[in-house]
């Protein structure tokens, strides 16, 4: 059981929770997930670890009702538990010093590449961020971002703030100064978390300069421990459980239309179930 | 005559999730205690893994004590609920029972579980308190849950050391509870031995993966004297075919760990979903196929057991099959899947398949070797597949444990006393044999034990010299 001490409602039906959890917070590293599960029926989830205070024994979990288990996590209060939470799972971000990194978050995503963003630019690199969503109202950790990256864009599909359009114009314009600029050099990274259709777009683009590019997939999982193969995602033409082999892997080598058609496998019962929760 | 046991009827229980074997009555049971020769040398308890007393507690059951029956079976098994229902007893114990001469040995799984379940409404009996008097407080760690490491955490408890048993998963278990479904083993029934090994004194910490939560090299810095690894053969194999990651297509623990761990088949009151379609192909010929293919049966499909040799050959145990095939299940045999065919939206829509015959020679395993039939070519009609042709052991504990040597194969290398190459880590069950099973894997947790309490004992001694 671990208690919930905060939470704070970042957008409309995005929420972040502080829950006590002491091992977790003194293991976490950027780039991870916790698995949870709120009650003994329930189901068991991923989320990334989008903060955490060692000395306060806290992590902090950040997420977008979508359905079922998200809208139930939403419900709970400060002083309520959740049932169990397994963590930290998957590989760390490989954070080196290794010159210019974007970072670009999307949505929700942009509260799983903040801690990312920590990562790179302690280690010294020259951070540039962008993040986007739908419209201002939905954009979260602004203020975050603006204080960790060298310099941070922003876009919202319907212009209400920063660039109107997608976060891949923005990289697009982004890259085309540096082509028309003889003293800057295209980043030596570019990390990539958030919707598949735009960690697609990213990857694609980005291919055509061949500058590497990582991201984060979300398969749905189950045990998060490497012995169900749920997650399994095809990059390079080889299987990979992405809950132990990543959840990291190079955005040029994945399978991103396999992994689209995977995430609609339980469409259906992830319906009837919703259902019950509205009732 | 041996006395079976009885069964719920095929038809009935086709249709449900409640244990298929209903067990003895007092008198069957007794009835079949008196056919017991009481041997001297009673070659049963050679066959038994963990040396059962058998034909101590098969009199005691005669003689109607059946609570004496069952702490006699408790003096050297800690999970006998679960032994009496899925140890492969015609390979052991009743393998080698004098009256199987006249193949009509002596029914000890079903006496034994008879012994077991006396304890199953009396839930106060076995809550005695752990024997903290000569409790020595040195602390050992176990790192997962199933058949080796319970074992091996209640034989220390029982020694008096202090124990806390680590379990990734929110259940304790291990294949007990995410593998092996209800029908054969009910989860009550586990979860009494596992208060029962609670009882002694075990601690268990749930939601913790060794390796990330806490690492080896945290545990022994905290104290723990000893370490006893017993993480299992849970890596699934997958054929390496084309299509196998469309939907519907289900590694046997993915399947298994959503109906029998999340409760999918209870999806509603439970939130975990599966998603079957009319038509179910299980592939392999071991219990853990034939598990999936009888699950998928409870759940409504029509459902056929593809596998590359014929039934004389399949691995899993004949009772399982026999049920199986009275349950209605399909038998595919000498059939190969070559690849998984799919529909525009990324589902199975078929199994194209090649018939296979078995040559003269024998391979590696002994059984002869299956060969494809040239041009054989056909689609079975499916829309799911469960893949069920073996686990691997699990390689997240050891890929991140520098020094922890493992073999080629994945299983934890360890010397004659169970020790790894880390001094004073130990491993057991599947992880150092590949999957094996329930009561291999706790014979090996009993000998880790005495070895673990020799080597803290070595240490005191050692460190007394100076
Ligand atoms: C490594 C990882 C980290 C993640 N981190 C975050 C995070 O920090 N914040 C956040 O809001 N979301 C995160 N997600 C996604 C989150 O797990 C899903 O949104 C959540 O499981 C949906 O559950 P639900 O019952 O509310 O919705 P459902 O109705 O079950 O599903 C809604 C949608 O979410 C997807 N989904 C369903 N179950 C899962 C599952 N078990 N795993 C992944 N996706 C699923 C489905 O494709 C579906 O379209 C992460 C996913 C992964 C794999
Ligand atoms: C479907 C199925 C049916 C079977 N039927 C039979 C049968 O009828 N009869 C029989 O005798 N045998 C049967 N077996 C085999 C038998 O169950 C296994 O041989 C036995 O369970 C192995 O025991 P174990 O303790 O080594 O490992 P497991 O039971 O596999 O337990 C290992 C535990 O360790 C946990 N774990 C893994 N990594 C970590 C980590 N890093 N940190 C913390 N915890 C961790 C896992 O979550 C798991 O709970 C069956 C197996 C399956 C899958
Ligand atoms: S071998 Fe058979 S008959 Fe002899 S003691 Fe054992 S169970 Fe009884
Ligand atoms: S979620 Fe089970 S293997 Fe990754």
């Amino acid at each position: 059981m671990s208690r919930i001490i905060h939470k704070e409602d970042l957008a409309k039906d995005i929420i972040r929770l502080e829950v006590e959890t002491p091992q977790i917070a003194k293991k976490a590293r950027a780039g991870q997930f916790v698995v949870i599960i709120i009650e003994e029926q329930g189901e068991r989830i991923p989320l990334t670890l989008a903060n955490w205070d060692k000395d306060k024994g806290v992590i902090s979990l950040i997420f977008q009702k979508v359905g079922f288990t998200t809208r139930k996590l939403g419900a709970l209060n400060i002083g309520d538990s959740i049932g169990h939470i397994l963590g930290p799972l998957g590989h760390a971000t490989d954070a080196r010093n290794i010159g210019t990194v974007i970072c670009i978050g999307g949505g929700v995503g942009v509260a799983e590449v903040y801690p990312v963003c920590r990562a790179f630019k302690e280690a010294g690199n020259r951070l540039i961020g962008i993040i986007g969503s739908r419209s201002k109202d939905l954009l979260i950790l602004e203020n975050e971002m603006r204080g960790v990256c060298d310099e941070l864009f922003i876009a919202t599909d319907d212009g209400s703030a920063g660039h109107k359009g997608f976060v891949t114009d923005v990289l697009e314009e982004y890259f085309k100064t540096i082509e028309q600029s003889t003293n800057t050099r295209y980043p030596d990274l570019v990390y990539a978390i958030g919707p598949l259709p735009m960690m697609r777009a990213v990857s694609e683009f980005t291919r055509r300069y061949d500058v590497k590019t990582t991201v984060s997939l979300n398969p749905i999982m189950v045990d998060a421990t490497g012995m169900c193969g749920s997650c399994r995602c095809s990059v390079a033409g080889k299987t990979v459980f992405a809950c132990v082999d990543g959840p990291e892997f190079d955005g040029h080598q994945a399978d991103f239309g396999e992994l689209e058609k995977r995430l609609e496998l339980f469409k259906d019962q992830e319906k009837k179930i919703d259902e019950k929760f509205s009732a | 005559m041996r006395n079976k046991v009885s069964q719920q009827s095929a038809k009935e229980r086709a249709k449900n999730f409640s244990e298929v074997a209903l067990g003895f009555s007092q008198g069957e049971a007794e009835k079949e205690a008196a056919r017991c020769l009481q041997c001297k040398e009673a070659p049963c308890v050679k066959g038994c893994p963990v040396k059962i007393d058998i034909p101590g507690f098969i009199k005691l059951i005669k003689e109607g004590k059946r609570k004496e029956a069952l702490e006699k079976v408790k003096e050297k098994n800690n999970l006998p609920a679960v032994c009496g229902r899925v140890c492969p007893q015609e390979d052991q114990c009743e393998l080698v029972c004098v009256l199987n001469k006249k193949k009509m040995p002596i029914n000890i799984g079903a006496l034994e579980r008879y012994a077991a379940d006396y304890e199953l409404n009396q839930l106060s009996d076995r809550n005695r308190k752990p024997t903290t008097d000569n409790r020595q407080l040195k602390k050992v760690a176990v790192v997962g849950s199933g058949p080796a490491g319970l074992t091996c955490a209640a034989d220390l408890a029982k020694m008096g050391y202090q124990v806390l048993l680590f379990e990734s998963l929110h259940l304790a278990g291990g294949v007990l509870v995410y593998g092996i479904p209800e029908f054969r083993l009910p989860k009550k029934i586990v979860q009494n031995e596992i208060e029962y090994i609670k009882g002694l004194g075990v601690q268990i910490k749930t939601d913790t993966l060794i390796g990330n939560t806490f690492t080896i090299a945290d545990l022994l810095q905290e104290g723990f004297k000893a370490i006893f690894i017993a993480v299992g053969a849970g890596l699934p194999q997958f054929l390496g075919v084309a299509g196998e990651n469309l939907n519907r297509v289900y590694s046997a623990n993915e399947f298994l760990t959503r109906i029998n761990l999340m409760k999918a088949y209870k999806f509603q009151e439970f939130s975990t979903p599966v998603n079957l379609g009319d038509k179910v192909a299980v592939i392999g010929g071991g219990n853990v196929a034939v598990d999936c293919a009888r699950v998928s049966l409870r759940m409504g499909k029509e459902v056929n057991l593809v596998y590359r040799r014929t039934e004389n050959e399949m691995p899993a145990r004949k009772e399982e099959i026999e049920n199986a095939q009275d349950e209605g299940i399909i038998f595919k045999t000498l059939t190969q899947p070559v690849r998984v065919i799919g529909d525009e939206k990324g589902f199975v829509k078929g199994l194209e398949c090649i018939r296979m015959e078995l040559a003269r020679g024998c391979d590696e395993s002994g059984r002869r070797r299956p060969l494809p039939i040239k041009n054989s070519n056909f689609v079975l009609d499916v829309d799911t597949v469960i893949v069920a042709i073996g686990q691997n052991p699990n390689p997240l504990l050891p890929k991140v444990t520098p020094n922890l040597k493992t073999r080629d194969d994945g299983k934890i290398t360890v010397d004659e006393n169970l020790m790894t190459s880390i001094s004073g880590v130990f491993a057991g069950g599947d992880i150092i044999t590949g999957a094996d099973t329930v009561i291999s894997a706790m014979g090996t947790g009993k000998k880790a034990a005495l070895e673990i309490d020799k080597y803290i004992n070595s240490l005191t001694s050692n460190s007394s010299n100076f």
